[in-house]
């Protein structure tokens, strides 16, 4: 068995700034087999591939890979090239504009004795490389003209000609339909077959199940096993990537939350966006707090995306207090009286370079509209208060936002919705990358708003967060809403949930 | 040291440090740059030519500076906007194909508005490029840049238009009885409308938002881009500002000069106020002082006899030091060196 091991990664750490993106992970590859990396986002799959092909430098641990010498430590994507590892990314890195074979030769063009390229000589090869993975397309055609799906095989392909022993893809799924993903899936077990080892990072449970041989979970930058995917029932591993095991799910009371029967504020019914969220229908009441879950990908951002405008949406109906939305941008549900605090905090939320002031009282300003400045000695006053009442640590209101730290930033941005006074506050991964205190601060929060007769809409990836603060849960599953727990919210229940059929 | 520090930190700082060292120059050369007298009832001077040449780009500036803040681009089209704006006035005041003129056709305030609404409307033509098809600034502006001042010589067919009408040169000479330049006013009244603008409405801080992080401001209810076309509108219409003070200096509109070659020194203002072409943060105080830099440099070159051929290569010469000295590189590697010797004279005691 030892000796099938192609590379193995040990004890790998990487800090950035103020996180440890790994802690002691690590990885075994071996020769002919898929091995799945699974994990939940910031769990540092990414990290730990970039490690391995030298675009991020590991602080400590060691790599070693089966025929080369010694502790490996990759500098650049070239080095990992030259050893055999080789990388295809989710977004295609190759030319859209030159033919199939130029990009699959692309710096090693064959040439004529005179120095001049050899088209037909690269063309024939490209039909042999192409051919090979049982793919025909003319190789002439420039490659913009094929599916993303066969674009990747072109990757993969220019990736496996040459000479390449590991194959890592990272996320190569998540643009493909069914088809497509049976295409990709082929050409992965032929190379199995022919001894080469891949690393598979999805998000998809099923695909794990229908090509992988071997699973290994990863956890908050840590390693938490490796399985036989026969040995790990979907169930289990749910459980592993979220950090509960079953045996110990110490029952978590939740509270019991009021309203139940409170007046209905929010009804969605049937809305969608085309191509991240099939149709749903959604109700919430005054005072209630209602939890989205799902996996990261099966659509529970791009549902309340879909609820408050951020993308709009293309069917169906909106009805708040029993009035007809029509919303077509942000403030239209901000007028309404809604607020979305976006997952993505540094992409959606944040505006760096202006101050926690300007940052908290954007939302409030743009409701009441350009000419309706709000004064400054009211700006302070607001500013201040938030400051104080979410313990912001900030040297000062007019300090740039860049400069606070994440779980700071965050409730900043939280801050920017509470000064609106919402009546419905959409809050996706609120939590996500701060620390503990600051977390159970905001889920306090939460009940005390809901308390207050707000009505909040809570996303999470931590289960037991959502177990502790919701009285309802939306289950989301591929781009779909695929359920709705609202009696015995335990841990099991949602998982099982969240796994769906299957295993 | 501790107050020194403080107020080389301030934004503003560099630029007015620039403005400065163009003066000291002049001081040690010839302190007659300074001297100003009163001939005819009009000030005269070097420095009052300063401020007064440098109208047009410090109004330009005005608007390139949003430009810039709210899309991470530049507005190239604005000199000859300039020139259209003026080729339109004089249209209107004219009448269409006539040479030269002493009677006007229509009240002079609405030749003026004319031309400053062209130039609006060509603001508005780059704003909806940009804004709405996301088209890239520079190749949004490009259109006007190169249409604007064949669309102005169509309305002057193909001619240069002469407006010998006294109260026509008010706007970029001097009003009877007044010592100061006119279009020292003028830009005194553009600063102050648009800086007004800016404070008393929300503007600025949208404008910022979109600069930084247009994905973001949008979420938070801002409408990117409406924020983004004013600020194109509103370049437009400084443009057609500067293209008035233009053609009232000579009179005319002649299409194939007025403000050529402005919208890089309108760009260069901008970079010299200390603002990040990137967008995002921006001082418009900064903007102005490197509009009246720039043009410290020209009227210095030409006080020391440099030819007017032979100016630009001085100007560029120090154009670069300029920039390379408020470069974050150079700032850090100064930083660097201070902080080796400090070390090293540690190492000493």
């Amino acid at each position: 068995m030892e000796n099938d091991e192609l590379i193995t990664m040990r004890d790998i750490t990487k800090t950035f700034p103020g996180v440890i993106a790994l802690d002691h992970a690590q990885l075994t590859l071996r020769k002919g087999e898929i091995h799945a990396l699974m994990g939940e986002n910031g769990a540092g799959k990414s990290t730990i591939i970039k490690c391995l092909t030298g675009v991020y430098n590991r602080d400590s641990g060691e790599v070693h890979m089966e025929g080369v010498e010694g502790n490996i430590n990759c500098h650049s994507t070239e080095d990992a090239q030259k050893i055999g590892i080789a990388t295809v990314y989710q977004e295609v890195n190759l030319c859209p504009n030159l033919t199939v074979a130029e990009n699959l030769f692309i710096g090693r063009e064959p040439r004529t004795k005179a120095g001049f390229i050899d088209w037909k000589q690269m063309n024939r090869n490209a039909k042999k490389v192409m051919d090979g993975l049982e793919i025909s397309i003319d190789v002439t055609q420039t490659l913009e003209n094929y599916s993303i799906a066969i674009q990747q095989m072109v990757a993969i392909a220019r990736a496996v000609d040459r000479d390449c022993r590991a194959l890592i893809l990272d996320e190569p799924t998540s643009s493909l339909d069914d088809k497509e993903v049976e295409k990709l899936f082929r050409v992965m077990r032929q190379l199995r077959d022919k001894g080469v080892g891949i690393i598979f990072v999805t998000h998809f449970l099923e695909q794990v199940y229908e090509v992988c041989d071997r699973i290994t979970v990863m956890r908050n930058g840590a390693f938490v096993g490796e399985y036989t995917v026969a040995e790990l029932p979907r169930v289990k591993l749910v459980a592993a990537m979220l950090g509960k095991d079953f045996d110990d799910l110490a029952a978590i009371k939740n509270e019991t939350m009021a309203s139940a029967d409170g007046e209905v504020l929010l009804v969605c019914d049937g809305m969608s966006h085309k191509g991240t969220i099939k149709p749903f229908n959604f109700k919430i009441r005054k005072g209630e707090v209602v939890g989205i879950t799902g996996l990261l990908g099966s659509g529970r951002s791009e549902m309340v995306r879909c609820i408050y405008g951020a993308d709009k949406s293309q069917s169906g109906k909106e009805t708040m207090k029993g009035e007809e939305l029509k919303i077509k941008a942000p403030i239209d549900s901000i007028r309404k009286g809604m607020g979305y605090l976006p997952d993505d905090r540094k992409a959606d939320g944040c505006i760096g370079d202006l101050s926690v002031r300007e940052n908290i009282i954007l939302a409030l300003q743009a409701r009441q509209g350009m000419f309706h400045t709000i004064p400054r000695a009211k700006q302070n006053e607001i500013a201040d208060e938030f400051i104080r009442e979410l313990s912001i640590k900030t040297p000062s209101r007019e300090t740039a936002l860049k400069q606070l730290s994440g779980g700071n930033q965050q409730k900043v941005i939280i801050a920017r919705w509470l000064a609106t006074h919402p009546d419905l506050l959409i809050l996706d991964e609120p939590t996500r990358g701060i620390d503990i205190g600051t977390k159970t601060e905001i889920q306090k929060m939460i009940l005390k708003l809901a308390g207050e007769g707000m009505s909040v809409i809570f996303i999470s990836s931590e289960i037991d967060e959502m177990l502790r603060t919701c009285s309802r849960m939306c289950v989301m599953r591929d781009g779909e809403k695929v359920g709705e727990i609202d009696h015995e919210l335990t841990q099991e229940n949602v998982m099982k949930a969240i796994a769906g059929g299957g295993n | 040291m501790k107050n020194l520090k403080k107020v080389t930190k301030q934004q503003l700082f560099l630029p007015i440090f620039c403005l400065f060292l163009v003066l000291l120059v002049n001081l040690l050369k010839d302190p007659s740059f300074f001297g100003i007298s009163i001939n005819n009832g009009v000030l005269y001077g070097r420095i009052i030519d300063v401020l007064n040449r440098g109208s047009e780009i410090a109004i330009l500036a005005v608007g390139q500076t949003l430009v810039v803040a709210v899309s991470a681009g530049t507005d190239i089209s604005v000199g000859s906007v300039m020139s259209l704006a003026a080729c339109g006035t004089c249209m209107v005041l004219a009448g269409f194909g006539v040479n030269t003129t002493s009677t006007i056709q229509v009240p002079l305030i609405i030749g003026i508005l004319f031309g400053v609404a062209l130039g609006g409307l060509c603001g508005a033509f780059n704003g909806a490029l940009v804004a709405k098809l996301k088209i890239q600034p520079m190749v949004a502006t490009l259109i006007l840049y190169t249409a604007a001042r064949a669309i102005g010589l169509l309305f002057c067919n193909n001619q240069i238009t002469y407006i010998r009408y006294e109260p026509y040169k008010y706007l970029g000479n001097f009003l009877p009885g007044c010592p100061i330049p006119t279009p020292i006013f003028v830009t005194i009244a553009v600063i102050i409308v648009v800086m007004l603008f800016l404070k008393k409405t929300a503007l600025g801080t949208y404008i910022q938002s979109v600069g930084i992080n247009s994905r973001a401001a949008k979420i938070a209810g801002l409408n990117s881009d409406m924020i983004c076309f004013m600020c194109y509108l509103i370049c437009g219409i400084c443009a057609g500002m500067a293209g008035m003070v233009a053609s009232s200096r000579i009179y005319c509109a002649d299409s194939n000069n007025i403000g050529l070659n402005y919208e890089l020194d309108a760009i260069l203002a901008v970079a010299l106020g200390g603002n990040s072409l990137g967008g995002g943060r921006f001082n418009m105080a900064g903007s102005i002082i490197g509009a009246y830099t720039i043009q410290a440099i020209t009227t210095t070159l030409l006080a020391m006899g440099v030819s007017t051929d032979q100016a630009p290569v001085v100007k560029a010469i120090i154009v670069i030091l300029i920039v390379v000295v408020q470069s974050p590189v150079f700032k850090s590697w100064l930083g660097k060196r201070q902080a080796k010797r400090l070390a090293l004279s540690k190492e000493a005691a």
